[in-house]
Formats: C-alpha cells, structure tokens, sequence
C-alpha cells in the first residue's frame, strides 16, 4: 500500500514540535520517544505500519484546540485515533504526523432520562457508554463486534454499526450533536440534545467522515430502555442460496428481527472448533434474533419458523432459556477470533442489495478457487452487509498481495451488484484506490472540496478515503 | 421550466444566467422567499426500482408522494418516517413529490421512534449549481463508503444541489395500531407522560399533546393489545386514561397530529425544536407576554405554534416602530425574535413555516446559528453552488 513521503521538513523539525505541545500538555501527555510511539504504529489493520512523529493524549476539548492550533500553525498533518480497532487503517499513522489520542477523553458529562439521552466525552469505549445507564434499563443501541475496545470518536469517525441496526440503525441515526474541534483549533458545537438540524444537517456529515474533517471531542447520544426481552433462532440449511431466500421471505413477510446474521460452512466448522457452540453440521446458518414482550416473541417466531420450515431447514433450533441464546451467539461472536486461530485474514465489508445474496456468494466461492485462498462468510444479512474473510499467509511472500487483489475483486462485485465498497468499517487506506470504482472523478470531487471547506490545509488524516491521485494536488498544495 | 431527464435539467442549469427558484410539486413555500426563474422537478418522475425483500424504493425526485405510497402499499410496506403533508395547514394544492419531503427532511409523528426522513435516505442522485451531475449514497442500507452527502442534501431545501433520485429504506406495515388517550393534564404533566411512556419498554410510536396526550402503539395484534395494557398500568398515576383501539380511527388521530390539521386556518404557524424537558418553560415563559395556540408532537420536542390575528395585533405593540403598532406582519415579526431568542437559548431551534411574504421577507426563517457554524454552511454552499442561484437565500 502506498503512502504519501513524509515530509522532510517536518521530520526535522521533531524536537519543536514535541516542545510546543509540551508546552501546553503535561509532560506524560505527549510521547514522542522512539519505543514509546511504537504503541501507535498500527490499528488493527496489521499488515501496514508506521510509527508516528509523536502522540498526543488530552484530556479534555480545550486541550484538544490547543494542539490542533499548534500542529495548524506549524503545518503538521495530524491523525485522530480512538481505540485503534480499525480494519480499514483509518488511524493508520504516517512518519510526520501527530496522532491525536482520545484515550484520556473517557468521562460521562450527562445522563438525562427523561429526555433519553447521554453525553460522553468522546474517547468513552462503546460498551460502557451503556455500562453508564445500565442500571436504570437504558442502553446505547449501536454494537459493533468491536464494542468493548471501540471508542465513540471511532464509532462516529467511521459511522459504525452492529448485528443489531437492522432495527436500530447505525451510529448516524443515535448521534444527536458533537462538540468537535477544527484543524485550526476552533471548537464548535453541532447539534445537541434537540433532534434534527436548524439549517444544513453538518451533523450527518461529520458521521463517516474518517477524522477528516474535525476532532469530535464531545458526543450527545439516544439512549434507548431496554426491550422487555429478546430471543434467537437458528437455522440451518444445506444451500446457501436457500439460507439468502429465506432472509428475503423473512423481510418481506412483515416481522422486523433485530438481527440476521449468516454463517458459511468454513466459518461454522471453524467456529465449532474453538468456541465449540454446538452447531449443526451444515451449508449455511442463520441466526434470528427478536424483541419485545414475550407473546411478542412468541408470535414473530412463530412467522419466522414458518418460513423457514418452507426452505427445507436441516435444523431449527429455539432458545428456551439464556443459556441456549447464549450458545446460539456463541459461534457468532467468536467467529472473526477462531478464523484467525487459523490463518491470517483480510475481513471485507461490502454490501450489496439482498436479493444479491446468491450471485454474490457463488461468485465468491469462484475467485477463492481461482486464487486459491479460502473465504469464510458471516455477516449481517438482512442488509445485506457481507463480512468475507480472506484467509492468506503472512509470512508467505506475494500472500498478502495476492489476498489483496481478490479483496478487491470481491469488492469491486459487490459495487457491480448494485452495492457499495464498505457497510460499516471505512475506506482508510484499505478501500482508498478502489473508491473510483464506485464514484465518478465527479462524485469524489464534491467530497474533497467538503474537506476544502473544513481544513482548507489538507492536515487532518489526508493520505485517507481519496485514491491517492485524487487528493495528491490539493495535498501538494498544502505543503 | 420543467426538464424532463436529468441531462436537461443539468443543460438548464449549467446554462442558467440567473437565480432559479426550485420547486417538486409547490406544495411546500418554506423559507426566506426567493426569486428567479421557477424550475420545476416533476418532469422527472417515477419509480425506477423497488426490492420489498431489500426494503428498498428507487424514485425519480419528482415522483408524487401518493404513487410511492400506493407502490409501497400494495407489498404492505411504507416509508416509517411518515411524511407530513404540509397542504392542508398552508392552504397550499398541488402534488407533493418525494424529492420535496427529501429536501425539507420532511418527518412526521413516528420521527420520534423510527428517525427522520434522512434517517431512511440511502441514497441521492443531484445536479449541484455548476450543473454536475453527481450521486452519493447508494441504494444499500449500510453504507459508509465516502462522505455522507445524502444526510446533507437530505434538509438543505435544493440550495446545494436539485436532487434528481432519491433512494428510501422502507419498512413493513404493522397489522395494526391503537392510541392512548391521557385527558385533563397541565402541559408540564403531560411533558412528563410523555417521556415515562417513550422511557419504557413498550414501543411508543406516536406521542403528541394537545389538550389531551396521545400515545400509540403499532404491531401484532396480540402485541399490541398486551403493550397497551402494560402502558395504562405504568401511566395510571396520571388519572383519566381511555383507549382508542379502533385500527382506522387510530390512523386518523396520527394523520391530523403528523399534518398538524388544527392550524389550518391560522396565519402564522412556526415548527420548534427543543428538548422536550425544556418545553413547559419555553412555553411558559413566552405565555407571559404572548397569546398564542401551540401542539406538541415527539414527545413534546417538537413544538407547534399558531398565531392568528389577534394574537399577532397584541404582539405588535412590543415592535420598535410605535408606527407599526397595529400591523400583524409587525406582530408576527416580534413573535418570531423571540422565539428563535429563546429556542436558541434552550439548545434547539425555530423555523417559520407559515406566514405572509412580507414577514417571511423581514425575518430569517430559518434560526441563526453559531458563526463557526455559519461559517461552515456559507463554505459548503460556495462550494456545492459556487454562482449562488439555486433557491438563493431560501435558508438565509
Ligand atoms: C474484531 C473487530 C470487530 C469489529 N466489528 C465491527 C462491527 O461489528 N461493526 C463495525 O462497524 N466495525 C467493526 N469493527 C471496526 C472498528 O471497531 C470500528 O471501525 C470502530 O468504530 C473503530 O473505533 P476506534 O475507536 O477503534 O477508532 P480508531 O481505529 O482509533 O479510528 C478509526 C477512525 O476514526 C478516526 N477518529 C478517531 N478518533 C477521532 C476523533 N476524536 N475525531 C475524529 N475522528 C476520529 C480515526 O482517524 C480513524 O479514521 C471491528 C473491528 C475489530 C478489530
């Protein structure tokens, strides 16, 4: 992958850099020596690293201006970093950059019941954003896999999502307002706790846009009650093209699960290995979770068993205690973790529409004979957002490249079929060249003169989203 | 002018020596008024796609509201934000076009459990100010690949760009629906029954004041039934409850609360939004010096407040120019300072919705925002419009 040269300038000019943020952060907040930067070379998109020129950790909003003025007026690019779980390299740092932590910004400022929402600074790990109302029934809905190491600056960064947005949508749909910091240390407030905007929605904007436009230091968040209940249903069939059929019957038969997630047969079989969940011996597995009170339940299963007793299920297995949900997730939620018991993997995010589901798949398994490189699919199939893993080998030379090109194959497919590059996890570095398979020279245009608009000097994350050829004469620019 | 494919508006507007004054089906005269020559969307018209198993519609942005609905209706399915049909309360006729309830972010009373009309855009195909056609979005309902330009036309009032497609999530139609009537409460014990009920498990999708709070509930038929039992028992601290079970009233109920029917013949109607904690407040504090009608819908976070003409002759007294003492416009202008005054103050916002031009010409419809804020805006529309024509002004 190719990143831009850094700047000599900048290289040089080290021990300055790391004395005027010094001057405004105590010492322990900015990291600059060699060992210590090597924490921040990487997020978990492994394959690519690069130590920074240093890191900084504040604590609070005005701290955060302080060191955006600084690297602002001394022309140096800066990159936001939440928790670093990012597969698409978003938080990737290059040589002559400041990475900007959010890992001190971790405090809750606001819980408001009655108006149901949470203010939280914005480095707050995901998971304990709901650990902070909890107690009172009160949950935030969006659950990336990734949800006990993510940060909300990462989740809004990225707009992410979870097994559960098919009813409760992604992180643009909870995020009511954001205090966010621009590249020149403005500090500004977009939306609040009222819903939606008085004048142009900045608010939707700055969702998804990679730490290009500002540094969210502050986010105002729905909160939800808790729903009375929930339980799963797996299903297991000996197609998968009859697994996609049934998703579509599903939908359309008028009942809205939570969650519809798919499994192949390399991720059962792997799965069973090490998380040892009890899976059927099978093709493909689906596992349907619904809400609400228990007649409630009871009557959307009902639906949704009937429908799939029309496909010719090898197995339909109810959950009748929470222990038996529990299993039913099991395999789910370990499945990244046991595929990568087993080899290094690329895990793509395309989505396509669903009633693609069947071509996509079989073309997938095509490539991963022509290429001869395994391909386990779990994803969240009611959206049609796919989750291919591509198995390779690291420490075998051209591997990784190999795995690369039929990434992009398979991506490239997905937007053929009437989808797009990624559902949930970004563009970073990863999908960066590929964008102009999606969008016309036209359509990124407008995109880049939105980050003119926000950091005119192309400072924050600049090597990110844009081919590189694309954004080289603005970034050029502005050094 | 009315194009009849998106190439031709594209030529018209490349070609386009002055302003443009943009409209769908007319139906809607919201902002600053603007001037130019009327260009009009519903030449492009129709549905190009639509996947029931997907939940997803493809519509050209001129296509009329009703043959979405009637399209979506005959799968059972529908769009959950439920677009508020503005004719009725601004005496307005013609045809609304999905491409009008897109520009405007146009939701209705389920805004406050499904989201609003952005929440379900999924995609957008524009022509910007220089006459480029772009796309952004897609028609998939997860979708983070490049920057979110679909939220951002989706409200901007076609002043970044004429949308020439619009893709919507939809979602499948309940079996049924039922309302809960709360009778005889103050405003800010109505405010408080209204968040216990949307604080609870339940499912709430409607919650709307006005002299009674009503609550709704949509489902299953068993669910349903079993939701509004659970939510009487949770609400019975607030005295005189009784049920509305019937399916079609129901829907009635929704449809006059969503389309705001009771200030239909009032001259002056502005849309606030603030945290509904802060609404007895708002209210109380403006009743000092004001009179006025007002509605609650979205739990009290959206306010709805009328003023007719005696109410707007009383407010004119407050305006600075003693000569104006007597005149409505002079009134309603008063009303409107201190409205966006104090929404400001309360974190949300006020927008005029319905008034005559010369009031509508005097005031920022839309509510001022921070100067970084502004600034940022005024950015953005140099860039998506950089001549400055397309419903110039229309949002301050
Ligand atoms: C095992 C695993 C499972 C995962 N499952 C899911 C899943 O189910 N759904 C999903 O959507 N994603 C998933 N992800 C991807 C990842 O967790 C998300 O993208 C997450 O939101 C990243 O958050 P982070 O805090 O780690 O951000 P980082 O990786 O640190 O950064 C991500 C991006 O955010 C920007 N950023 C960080 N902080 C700020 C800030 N303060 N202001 C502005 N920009 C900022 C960065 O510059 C970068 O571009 C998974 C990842 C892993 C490793």
């Amino acid at each position: 992958m190719e990143m831009p040269i850094p700047n000599q300038d900048i290289l040089a000019r080290k021990a300055q850099i790391v004395e005027r943020l010094q001057s405004i952060l105590p010492d322990a907040a900015v990291i600059h020596t060699e060992s210590q930067v090597r924490a921040y070379e990487c997020d978990a998109l492994t394959a690519y690293k690069c130590p920074p020129l240093c890191a900084v950790l504040p604590t609070s909003t005005q701290e955060v201006a302080a060191v955006l003025k600084i690297c602002h007026d001394m022309g140096v690019p800066v990159v936001p970093r939440g928790s670093g779980t990012s597969l698409a390299g978003g938080a990737l740092p290059t040589a002559d950059c400041v990475i900007l932590g959010t890992a001190r910004l971790n405090g809750v400022l606001e819980t408001n019941y009655d108006d149901r929402y949470i203010r939280v600074q914005s480095g707050r790990t995901n998971l304990s954003v709901t650990g902070a109302v909890e107690e009172m029934d009160f949950f935030y809905a969006p659950d990336p896999s990734s949800q006990l190491a993510c940060a909300i600056a990462g989740n809004i960064a990225m707009n992410s999502g979870g097994a559960h947005c098919l009813k409760y949508g992604v992180t643009t749909n909870n995020l009511m307002g954001v205090t966010m910091v621009l590249m020149d240390g403005t500090v500004t407030e977009i939306g609040g706790a009222h819903l939606d905007a008085g004048g142009l929605d900045l608010l939707g904007l700055i969702c998804g846009s990679e730490g290009q436009l500002g540094v969210v230091t502050e986010a105002t968040l729905r909160i939800l009650r808790k729903p009375e209940g929930a339980r799963p249903v797996l299903m297991a069939f000996n197609d998968n093209e009859v697994a996609g059929a049934c998703v579509a019957d599903i939908i359309k038969a008028g009942v809205l699960p939570v969650a519809i997630e798919f499994m192949d047969r390399l991720c059962i079989e792997t799965t069973e290995k090490y998380a040892k969940a009890g899976y059927p011996d099978c093709e493909a597995l689906l596992i349907v979770e619904v809400e609400g009170a228990p007649e409630e339940i009871d009557e959307q299963l009902a639906v949704i068993l009937d429908i799939a007793r029309r496909h010719d299920p090898v197995e339909l297995r109810e959950a009748k205690t929470a222990d038996e949900a529990a299993r039913i997730w099991l395999g789910r939620k370990s499945a990244f973790g046991a595929i990568g018991q087993i080899s290094d993997y690329m895990c793509l995010d395309g989505t396509i529409p669903v009633s693609s589901l069947p071509m996509v798949l079989r073309r997938i398994g095509e490539l991963s004979e022509e290429y001869g490189l395994k391909v386990g699919n779990v994803f969240h199939a009611g959206d049609g957002n796919m989750h291919p893993l591509i198995c390779y080998d690291a420490n075998k030379p051209g591997d990784l490249e190999l795995c690369e090109a039929m990434g992009a194959e398979i991506l490239k497919l997905c937007v053929d079929a009437g989808g797009c590059l990624t559902g949930e996890h970004g563009v970073g570095i990863e999908k960066r060249d590929l964008m102009s398979h999606q969008f016309a020279p036209q359509d990124l245009e407008i995109q880049m003169a939105v980050k003119d608009v926000f950091d005119p000097q192309w400072l924050l994350n600049p090597a990110k989203v844009f081919p590189l050829v694309s954004s080289q004469s603005r970034r050029i620019a502005a050094e | 002018m009315t194009p009849q494919t998106e190439q031709e508006l594209a030529d018209v507007i490349a070609s386009a020596k002055g302003p443009l004054r943009i409209s769908g089906g007319g139906t809607r005269p919201i902002g600053n008024p603007v001037v130019g020559e009327a260009l009009s969307t519903s030449g492009l018209s129709g549905i190009s796609l639509y996947e029931p198993g997907a939940l997803t519609i493809v519509a050209q942005a001129g296509t009329p509201v009703a043959e979405i609905e009637a399209a979506l209706d005959s799968e059972n399915q529908r769009l959950a934000f439920e677009p508020m049909d503005h004719r009725a309360m601004l005496g307005t006729d013609g045809v609304p076009t999905i491409g009008g309830v897109v520009s405007g972010n146009i939701s209705g009373s389920r805004r406050i459990s499904v989201g609003a009309c952005r929440d379900h855009m999924l995609g957008v195909r524009f022509v910007d100010g220089a006459g480029v056609i772009t796309k952004n979005g897609g028609r998939v309902m997860k979708n983070v690949t490049g920057y979110d330009l679909v939220k951002l036309l989706s409200g901007a009032y076609g002043t970044l760009g004429v949308l020439t497609e619009v893709s919507l999530k939809v979602l499948p139609k309940p079996e049924t629906s039922a309302t809960l009537y709360l009778n005889g409460l103050d405003l800010s014990r109505a405010v408080e029954a209204m968040s216990k009920a949307l604080g609870s498990p339940y499912e709430v999708t409607g919650a709307a004041y006005n002299q009674a709070v009503s609550l709704r509930i949509e489902g299953f038929e068993a669910s349903v039934a079993y939701r509004m039992g659970q939510l009487k028992t949770l609400l019975a601290e607030f005295g005189d409850l009784t049920e509305q079970p019937d399916k079609k009233t129901s829907e009635e109920i929704w449809d006059s609360a969503t389309n705001v029917h009771g200030f239909s013949d009032a001259p002056a109607v502005w849309r606030i939004s603030v945290k509904p904690s802060e609404t007895p407040a708002f209210i109380d504090v403006l009743q000092q010096m004001h009179g006025f009608d007002y509605a609650l819908d979205w739990g009290g976070g959206l306010i709805w407040l009328a003023a007719y003409d005696d109410h707007l002759s009383e407010a004119a007294h407050y305006h600075q120019d003693s000569a104006r003492h007597n005149d409505t416009v002079a009134g309603a202008e008063v009303l409107h300072t201190n409205l966006q005054h104090n929404a400001g103050r309360a974190g949300g916002h006020t927008t005029l919705i319905k008034a005559p031009d010369a009031v509508r010409a005097a005031v920022p419809v839309f509510q001022p925002e921070n100067p970084t804020v502004t600034a940022l805006s005024k950015g953005l529309r140099a860039q998506f419009d950089p001549r400055g024509i397309l419903n110039a002004g229309l949002m301050g």
